[in-house]
């Protein structure tokens, strides 16, 4: 999809406030992708809105230029939603990472893209608890030695991409924040889907998972771009989703090629104003048929 | 930086007067009739329809109907008070009882008083013991007057309800004008419908003696409504263009009556995954800007809760009711109670500032919204509006009116045009009011971040740096201003009744049609009698309250709880300690006849007094606990302890 708005410098989006992540951490490269993707999108800094959870990565509306709201453990997809909604001239992204979209906001994440919200959801997926200094993740996998499992992780490993198919998500994506530009691709495309669009990114944290490092991802991605893989293809996307050895695939997996749409295009309230810019007065002759119901 | 801001003067106030307007005297004749039946049996539509019949005719009523949490079966006991005075609670007794299965006929026919009347279909029921003195039984032999109700069950009703409107006095036109409305659309059930109460009515008048008391006619058109449909209508008048909700009762019809009324009134009504995600998005939608509400019970609040706090914090108005059903955990979810109050106060960690409001009456759940929202966007605080079942699922008559009014909208200090100075936005600046002038996000030249982590003015954050003391009381010293001018916004309560009296009768919220008329009861018993009820529980008005209970001989706080959670606010709040606590858990509302006994016995010396809602006809005592078909005449026991 071509976008009719001019490219902009992607400084627009950089504000003053540095990241306070540390240093090498795989955040930087998420957070670099997004001033790019927006500014090659042409989009207004005012008509942004960034909402992130709580976690390292959710403190990324901080450090990118636009509206931003930090809001809460988990609640990110929640917030978004009636953000989007009130206001549908907005784009509007949702930022955080595995423990808050996969593990306290799972079923916001399961139910925003069955609701088909048209958001752009970027997960910063480094399957850990960074902030919290080193705890077991949905998506650490089983076996993975952490503070609280000592013993290794007995749990299974929770797969976003299968499960955002599953949930009816029409644009399910994986990137890999040491593949910068093609991550900003994937943002670009994620951003124009008139829809859910998930983008989970692996972006390793350096300090409390010595297991999936930046070499270990080197080491096993490969994109989906440069294979046969065709994306609008769902049993072979769900092939690929599945995949996680020796090789795992990053890119654009699946793109529903006949996409429902969005909630906030179908709403009845949502079809002509965005709701904040409708009057909020009522006819008197609405307002007296409303009385009369009751008589 | 371009501000609109409109105040309106003494709106909240003039509203709420508008409110007592409707305390109307108590002089007018008045019928209470109970209908009962098993849930199926058409309890509520045949209330309805009388009702409705009797609106029209310009008769007032309020109803409450207890029931049951089944579909099907069960026991299901609906109350009508009719009056030309508007009647403000369900009374104290009942004159008729129409009873359309024969565990009604054997619960409620003892209750009634002499020359009260019992309603039934003869073909179907019969008593199983003798009536009270001096009641008359009203057999009814439907499947003469009604062929068609062998076919169809509940034809029965519409004779029952023909019936009675002759025994009360009336004629048959409100209730022919209501059948033509109910079944527009399908005209031969009219018509079959018009002649069943026809054939109801002209039995009646051939074979039954009226009831000394006789109803009239009057001018008056009145409106009927449940608390939730108020609440619903009042919001949408005001503003509300964001609803958002997960099904809990007894908050769902407000749900429901948005999602029919969505497209009209160009209003986004969803329902989500729960009340997590209901609260995020009511927050995220008044962030943006729009009127956004949300309204659930107990339970479904307490999951609210972590959020209300955000919404303290980032400063974004929002409207959340609760709808408070007997708890704690799923409690009695089809039965009443005033017992959320402390979680209301607690919902949420640290410390921010939130207003609280009861509305007191069905009437003024349609108020109550257009306050809450100017407040709520005024302030930029989060607005928790308590209600209960009683007032939430019941309903009364409203003078139409009172309904057609235009809401004063106050949005407080919104920024909306492009920042024309040189001067960087300041989303939280530190003002001397508190309040921080609010740039809807979309707008140019406002950029910031809202952060529920301690931020500063410009909205960075202060959370993650070594330590900032200064800042962070700043900060916590601004939101906390903002509660200087609260109290002054919203009206404070007024005493009802003579200064000087004997009693004061204290509640809050929905008691106050209850308390208004137990008043009377004491003033006409000798008993001199006044009466505050409290709206605005935070922030209170302390000066104003301790100013009237500094006055007051002998205060008696009544409130539909165990513990009396607003009797320990109140002497938080202002130091006073009541002298006496009329309380009532047991699911049922109050009546006046309990409060009369109540005052009577914290007169006597009584301190805290239990009321128990202890007719016979209330009582199941199945052996399993479980709700079942009632257990045998309980005639005498323990029935008459208020009478």
């Amino acid at each position: 999809m071509a976008t009719a708005a001019v490219a902009v410098d992607p400084k627009v989006f950089k504000p003053e406030v540095p990241p306070d992540w540390c240093p090498g951490c795989g955040d930087f490269g998420v957070l670099n992708g997004m001033f790019q993707a927006c500014a090659a999108l042409g989009l207004e800094p005012a008509q942004v809105l960034v909402v992130s959870g709580i976690g390292c990565s959710s403190n990324l509306p901080g450090f990118f230029r636009s509206y931003g709201v930090h809001s809460l453990h988990g609640r990110a997809l929640p917030f978004a939603t009636g953000a989007k909604l009130a206001n549908t001239s907005m784009t509007v992204i949702a930022t955080g990472g595995d423990g808050d979209g996969y593990g306290i906001g799972l079923n916001h994440f399961i139910q925003a893209m069955r609701r088909n919200i048209d958001v752009t959801y970027i997960v910063m997926n480094n399957e850990i608890y960074g902030l919290t200094t080193g705890q077991v993740s949905p998506t650490s996998e089983t076996g993975m030695k952490t503070k609280t499992t000592p013993l290794g992780n007995l749990e299974g490993m929770l797969n976003p991409l299968a499960l955002a198919m599953a949930s009816g998500c029409g644009f399910v994506a994986r990137g890999f924040s040491g593949q910068p530009k093609h991550l900003t691709e994937l943002y670009k495309q994620g951003i124009e889907h008139k829809g859910f669009a998930l983008i989970d990114v692996f972006s390793p944290c350096v300090t409390f998972n010595k297991v999936n490092t930046y070499p270990w991802f080197r080491e096993r991605v490969y994109k989906v771009e440069e294979t046969d893989h065709d994306p609008t293809d769902f049993h072979a996307a769900m092939d690929r989703a599945l995949e996680w050895d020796e090789r795992i695939p990053i890119g654009l997996v699946y793109r529903n090629p006949d996409p429902r749409p969005s909630i906030d295009s179908l709403d009845t309230a949502l079809q002509g104003e965005a709701l904040v810019r409708q009057g909020y007065t009522i006819a008197p002759e609405t307002r007296r048929d409303l009385i009369h119901e009751f008589m | 930086m371009a501000l609109c801001s409109r105040r309106p003067e003494g709106a909240a106030r003039v509203l709420l007067r508008a409110i007592a307007r409707e305390k109307v005297n108590m002089s007018q004749p008045e019928l209470i009739v109970g209908v009962g039946g098993a849930a199926g049996d058409g309890v509520a539509s045949a209330g309805n329809t009388l009702v409705l019949s009797l609106a029209r005719q310009g008769i007032a009523a309020y109803s409450y109907n207890s029931y049951q949490s089944v579909i099907r079966g069960g026991h299901s006991w609906l109350r009508l008070r009719f009056s030309a005075d508007k009647p403000l609670g369900v009374g104290d007794q009942v004159d008729a009882v129409i009873a359309l299965n024969q565990d009604t006929l054997d619960r409620h026919m003892q209750e009634l008083q002499p020359g009260g009347l019992v309603l039934y279909n003869g073909a179907r029921l019969s008593p199983s013991y003798d009536p009270p003195p001096g009641v008359q039984l009203c057999a009814l032999p439907v499947p003469e007057l009604c062929p068609a109700s062998k076919r169809l069950p509940v034809m029965q009703n519409t004779v029952a309800v023909g019936a009675l409107m002759q025994l009360m006095g009336l004629d048959i036109s409100g209730l022919e004008s209501v059948l033509q409305s109910t079944f527009a659309k399908k005209p031969a059930v009219v018509q079959s419908n018009i002649e069943a109460a026809q054939a109801g009515y002209d039995y009646a008048a051939a074979n039954f003696t009226p009831p000394a008391t006789q109803l009239e006619a009057t001018d008056q058109k009145w409106a009927q409504a449940s608390g939730n449909h108020l609440f619903a209508m009042g919001a949408a008048l005001a503003g509300c263009k964001f609803y958002v909700a997960y099904p809990m009762s007894p908050a769902t019809h407000i749900l429901e009556w948005f999602a029919t009324h969505a497209e009209r009134l160009n209003i986004c009504v969803r329902q989500v995954e729960d009340e997590i995600s209901v609260i995020n998005m009511a927050i995220g939608a008044g962030h943006m800007g729009v009127r956004s509400m949300c309204a659930t019970s107990g339970g479904g609040f307490a999951l609210m809760t972590e959020a209300i706090g955000m919404a303290g914090i980032i400063e974004t108005p929002v409207v959340a009711i609760n709808v408070m059903r007997a708890g704690p955990s799923t409690g009695v979810p089809t039965k009443t109670e005033q017992a959320d109050l402390n979680q209301a106060f607690g919902a949420s960690q640290g410390d921010f500032q939130r207003v609280i409001i009861a509305p007191l009456s069905m009437t003024d759940c349609f108020n109550t919204p257009h306050e809450a929202f100017n407040v709520a966007e005024r302030y930029q605080i989060p607005v928790i509006i308590l209600s209960d079942l009683l007032m939430s699922e019941g309903s009364e008559t409203v003078d139409p009116a009172l309904l057609d009014v235009e809401f004063p909208i106050d949005r407080g200090e919104v920024v909306t045009a492009p920042n024309g100075s040189d001067e960087p936005y300041l989303r939280y600046k530190n003002t001397p009011s508190g309040i921080s002038p609010r740039a809807l996000p979309g707008t140019p030249d406002h950029l910031y971040v809202s952060g529920t982590d301690e931020h500063d003015e410009d909205g960075v954050l202060i959370s993650d740096v070594y330590t900032d003391p200064v800042r962070r009381k700043k900060m916590v010293d601004k939101r906390v201003r903002k509660f200087e001018t609260v109290t002054r916004y919203l009206p404070a309560p007024e005493l009802d009744g003579p200064a000087d009296a004997d009693v004061t009768l204290l509640g809050w919220g929905s008691t106050w049609g209850t308390l208004v008329e137990a008043a009377e009861h004491l003033r006409q018993a000798g008993i001199s009698t006044n009466h505050l009820q409290i709206k605005f529980l935070v922030p209170l008005h302390v000066e104003e309250i301790s100013a009237i209970l500094g006055r007051s001989r002998r205060t008696i706080i009544v409130e539909n709880n165990q513990s009396g959670q607003f009797a320990r606010h109140l002497r938080a709040e202002t130091g006073i300690v009541a002298d006496g606590h009329i309380r009532k858990y047991d699911g049922e509302p109050f009546e006046p006849k309990h409060i009369v006994a109540g005052v009577k016995d914290v007169l006597a010396g009584a301190e805290v007094v239990d009321v128990l809602s202890s007719e016979s006809g209330w009582r199941t005592d199945h052996p399993t606990g479980t709700s079942g078909p009632w257990q045998g005449l309980r005639v005498g026991e323990e029935s008459k302890t208020f009478a």
